[in-house]
């Protein structure tokens, strides 16, 4: 431990170090330090502490944190793409420290916004007073695409139409809070603010113990249990609707859904039938009465919002509309994200509150107006021009030009004009500069420009204010607003009591009522986990294939060339000699597999998804590089343990639902069929002298071959323990058997004592083999067995997955 | 006047679509002093596991069809009557372009009848640069917005070339401008994006339109299918203007309103999503006959 006066000398070479970057004045204010270039006092304490550890005790530190995100499956996707470019959640391993009495003024002022655009969005809905009274321009509803007319009228109820909403706020040169943009429709905010509590406090787990820093599991414990009111007493399911596994923030509907233990669905998942919103699942059809959306309004119907929208469900507004479906903020809430609207909204809370708002949105002029458009032209030098109907977060709208921007004139000329000639599509806003706050880059503190995002959640006793947890840090030095569309890092929040605060745990709390959207398996979930157990499985036998071919081409046997040609040939379906190419039959199918995987990331274990990812980059590896023939079997052996060891965390850490059921039954389908169609070639009449023995590698049956039969293989002796062994995990029968057995133990909607049709093929399969005689196991037998078993998939398929 | 009007659409799919969702906008709206539907029969088949009626924002009737069994084929088909009161010819009392501006700024009403929402863009019109310079060629700055929208009307109708096979339901009314060819959906988009460029708002009426034309006449352009034509807002006094491009005509009793939009998706005779994958194929034909009429008491 350093001694308590080294610790006062380097805080305060921390502070000197610091405060020689923070350009003070009248440029912006920094979080850490006072005007006067003091700690501010909740800073005290953690400055001290930071100034306390070494550079390599810190880098150690943040690994920790790095690792949680990495274990956690905590990922961030570019639009674009494909798997390849998940990258790590950038989280910059300081947090924000604030008092809590400057949150409570905070909250306060967020918590008047809320209620105040709850005012205004039922009236945009509704009576349209705003409009009719002059206070708001008409055609910043009748112009605006994200103004649902579907949806006027139809809030025949006072329920609350708005139950979560969020801001991102920053702190002026002056020391106030602004707001900089109200985020409605889908903010990501709450799923990532818990996992930057969770690796913030792996990287200061002493000193945050003892911060009295707010917990935010209480508050979305609260919401939670406002989820579950909201659903009415019908009890439907809650599910949270997200565009899938291509939309960046995935990862947080996959998080958050299983945080909250909500179904997490796609619009592809839900119909609408007599009304009522459903969801499609391997048990039939279960009813929805609440959708937490993460879709823009406008994609979630094709019939009566976007017609393009592959995203939605058809129906899906008319069931709103009826009251039959819940949402948890109204269809068409995204309207009050119009950039546009903030240049009204605190004349309309003057006109309602009789005062100005407590915490104000940035200065905002709407250039359809003369003396306002007039107003931005005249102080062009402090202001931002962006689109009036963006409902974009100011942060993430590339299309905003800074007029006062020094090397963009003929963007200003351009937008000058354009003001002119369409100022009522246009918005000037006041360039902000935002407060600093520390993060850690090459060995010192630096200062960066920061903004804070805070959700709220409606509760049965008001507006709960998630306390802290995230931060957006700007990449470069630029502390204009504009400056953090370019990105950067996000950080935890830490509000700090001078009283120790309460530790909730949402774990421990109604447990009763997480358990049944879990248990519920949505088709489209249930379809990707039978496809993963197909692919890996398919890649396996591939595997094995590969090695043995290899295995043969090392040794250079004369005799072994024949079964070697006839491996390529009958067995590689005529491939290309090359290893490379050959590679691809596995590395190709497990790709798939992982992108099955990553379709259903709710339910597979980050662990399963991390020994998945594992194994995906090691076959891609051997598939890309040369590797001499001689050392390919040793590599594959080592691609075969891994596989070996994914398979076994499935299956000893999955738990036995629905969902490994369909897992189990792609493993063993594929590999039944895969059997089969190896003993059919095996035992065709001209295959070459070895090929049993082939079989009985490539089935990881050699020793037991041996332990069981003490003799050379027999066509019998092979079809018998391949094909017909019922204890044999190897044999056709025993996998024919397991899936009998998942299929009996699935979900049916039948009552009568007749079988369903995939119950009927699989037993019809069973009994062939159980009632053959090894002797007379031949090609004849073996090929339509494979057709049989891929009609069990089919009808699978069509009974339970579409 | 009194029509009988017989519609029928046929959908095929190439794979059986499992569920279907239709929004159906075919039936005549009933309009106060101009249009009254009397009888109408629409069947579907096959026949739907539900169907409701109700209204959009527009007021237009909207009939909702869900299948949930699979289908390779449906068929829609309208019969109905609609008594339609020809409109005296209108006087004009509609203020220059220039004038019509401070006109909608003015309107603080957003009913479904209001200016306010038909000064675009909308999802598939906005501005082009071509149309835009046509629209302003086309009119003149001393004339009455009325005078101005016939005379775009006019020259639209001037230069375009009706062809039914130069562009589907899906082209955009740039692509078609630049063609100078379409059907009766490219004319009214093209004249809405002119008007809306000239400031005048302006909006998309499907309808259909009297098969044969009064003795004397010529046979109408766009008979065989539902129609499309444009209504403009000519200031608080005209209110709107109903103009066919297509036919180079304002509205008389030959035209029977369907539904009023901003654009086509507004009123689409069908809007439909199934679970199907595979291609799909439409026809429709449309008859609209003068009944025999005697006076009723």
């Amino acid at each position: 431990m350093t001694p308590k006066a080294d610790i006062q000398d380097a805080q305060e070479a921390l502070r000197q170090h610091y405060l020689a970057q923070v350009t003070h004045g009248a440029a912006h204010s920094d979080e850490m330090l006072t005007r006067d270039g003091a700690f501010r006092a909740v800073w005290h304490r953690f400055a001290a502490h930071l100034a306390g550890l070494t550079p390599d005790g810190l880098a150690a530190r943040f690994a920790r944190g790095d690792q949680y995100l990495r274990d956690a499956g905590v990922l961030y996707r570019q639009y674009d793409e494909t798997l390849s470019s998940e990258r790590q959640w950038p989280l910059s391993h300081i947090p924000v420290l604030l008092g809590e009495a400057e949150w409570q003024e905070i909250s306060a002022g967020l918590i008047e916004r809320a209620d105040l655009l709850e005012y205004v969005l039922r009236d945009f809905y509704g009576a349209n007073e705003l409009v009719a009274s002059g206070q708001l321009p008409g055609t910043l509803l009748s112009q605006n695409p994200a103004w649902l007319r579907p949806m006027i009228g139809a809030h025949r109820t006072g329920a609350p139409l708005l139950n979560s909403v969020s801001f991102e706020i920053g702190r002026g040169p002056d020391g106030k809070w602004w707001v900089l943009s109200d985020l409605i429709e889908a903010p990501s905010t709450a799923g990532f603010a818990i996992e930057n509590r969770v690796a913030t406090s792996r990287v200061f787990p002493n000193f945050f113990r003892a911060a009295n820093v707010h917990r935010l599991a209480g508050f979305f414990q609260t919401f939670q249990d406002r989820l579950h009111a909201l659903r009415g007493r019908e009890a439907g399911e809650i599910a949270l609707l997200s565009p899938g596994p291509m939309n960046q923030h995935y990862a947080e509907h996959a998080y958050l859904a299983r945080y909250m233990g909500l179904l997490l669905v796609e619009g592809d998942d839900l119909i609408v039938r007599d009304g009522q919103a459903m969801v499609r699942t391997v048990a039939g059809t279960r009813p929805i009465s609440l959708i937490w959306s993460r879709l823009p309004s406008a994609m979630l119907d094709p019939l009566e919002l976007n017609p393009h929208s592959m995203l939605g469900t058809p129906g899906l507004v008319q069931a709103v509309r009826d009251g039959s479906l819940g949402m948890v903020n109204t269809l068409g809430a995204g309207v009050l994200e119009t950039r546009a609207l903030m240049a009204f909204l605190p004349k309309i809370a003057r006109q309602r509150l009789g005062r100005g708002l407590a915490l104000s949105n940035i200065a905002t002029w709407w250039c359809g107006q003369d003396a306002q458009r007039d107003h931005v032209l005249s102080h062009a030098s402090t202001m931002m021009v962006g689109p009036a109907f963006s409902t974009k977060s100011l942060m993430a709208d590339p299309t905003t030009v800074s007029l006062g921007g020094a090397d963009n004139a003929d963007v200003r000329d351009q937008i000058s004009q354009h003001l002119l000639t369409a100022g009522h599509m246009l918005v000037g806003q006041e360039a902000v500069t935002l407060s600093t706050t520390p993060v850690f880059e090459n060995g010192a503190f630096v200062p960066r420009p920061m903004s804070i995002r805070i959700s709220l959640g409606r509760t049965a006793d008001g507006w709960a204010v998630m306390p802290g947890g995230y931060a957006r840090i700007s990449a470069g030095r630029d502390a204009t607003a504009l400056a953090m569309q370019q990105g950067g890092k996000v950080a935890d929040v830490w509000v700090t009591s001078d009283a120790p605060v309460a530790t909730p745990s949402l774990l421990s709390h109604t447990s009763d009522s997480r358990a049944p959207s879990q248990a519920i398996l949505p088709s489209r979930a249930a379809d990707n986990l039978f496809w993963l157990g197909r692919y890996v499985e398919r890649s396996e036998q591939n595997m094995r294939i590969f090695r043995a071919y290899f295995a043969r081409k090392a040794e250079e046997a004369e005799q072994e060339d024949a079964l070697h040609d006839f491996i390529r040939v009958r067995l590689l379906q005529d491939a290309d000699p090359d290893a490379n190419t050959i590679a691809e039959r596995f590395s190709q199918p497990l790709g798939l597999g992982l992108q099955a995987a990553s379709r259903i990331s709710d339910r597979f274990s980050p662990d399963g998804m991390m020994a998945l990812r594992s194994l995906v980059t090691s076959a891609r590896d051997l598939a890309a590089r040369t590797v001499p023939s001689d050392d390919i079997p040793a590599e594959v052996s080592g691609l075969l343990r891994q596989i070996t060891g994914f398979a076994g965390l499935v299956h000893e850490n999955m738990y036995h639902h629905d969902g490994w059921r369909f897992l189990s039954l792609g493993v063993s389908l594929e590999r039944a069929a895969n059997m089969a169609d190896l003993l059919a070639v095996c035992f065709d009449a001209d295959a070459p002298l070895g090929a049993l023995n082939l079989a009985l590698e490539v089935g990881d049956s050699t020793v037991s071959h041996r332990a069981r039969y003490l003799l050379w293989s027999s066509p019998a002796s092979v079809a018998d323990l391949l094909g017909l062994d019922p204890d044999n995990p190897r044999s056709i029968r025993y996998h024919i058997s397991r899936a009998k057995d998942h299929i009996a133990h699935l979900p049916q909607d039948r009552a009568d004592h007749t079988l369903s049709d995939v119950a009927r093929r699989v037993l019809v399969a069973e009994t062939g083999l159980r009632t053959i005689d090894a002797a007379e196991v031949s090609p004849a037998f073996l090929a339509p067995l494979k057709h049989d078993i891929w009609a069990i998939s089919d009808a699978l398929t069509a009974s339970h997955l579409v | 006047m009194m029509y009988n009007i017989r519609l029928k659409i046929s959908h095929h799919y190439d794979q059986p679509a499992a569920y279907g969702r239709q929004l159906i906008r075919v039936l005549p709206k009933s309009i106060p002093g101009r249009q009254h539907l009397t009888t109408n029969i629409l069947e579907i088949s096959p026949a739907p596991y539900g169907k409701s009626e109700s209204t959009d924002f527009f007021n237009n009737t909207v009939v909702t069809s869900v299948h949930m069994e699979p289908h390779t084929d449906l068929e829609i088909s309208l019969k109905c009557h609609v008594s339609v009161t020809p409109a005296p010819p209108p006087s004009d009392l509609s203020p220059s372009l220039e004038a019509l501006r401070a006109d909608w700024q003015r309107a603080r009403d957003l009913g479904p009848a209001s200016p306010l929402h038909f000064l675009g863009p909308t999802a598939r019109l906005t501005p082009d640069a071509d149309i835009t310079a046509f629209a302003y060629d086309a009119v003149s700055p001393a004339a009455s917005v009325t005078d101005n929208v016939i005379r775009l009307g006019e020259a639209l109708h001037a230069a375009m070339t009706f062809d039914s096979e130069a562009t589907t339901v899906d082209t955009d009314a740039s692509e078609a401008f630049r063609l100078r060819r379409g059907v009766c959906q490219d004319f009214a988009h093209i004249m809405i994006l002119g008007l809306h460029a000239l400031g005048v708002p302006a909006g998309y009426v499907s309808g259909y339109l009297r098969t044969l034309p009064p003795e004397g006449a010529e046979k109408l352009e766009g008979v065989d299918a539902m129609h499309a034509w444009v209504k403009a807002w000519c200031g608080v006094a005209q209110g709107w203007v109903e103009y066919d491009p297509t036919n180079r005509t304002l509205i008389g009793a030959d035209h029977i309103v369907v539904g009023y939009g901003r654009e086509y998706n507004d009123v689409a005779p069908i809007r439909g999503r199934l679970r199907s994958s595979g291609g799909q194929s439409s026809r429709q034909a449309v008859d609209v006959a003068i009944v025999d009429q005697a006076p009723r008491s």
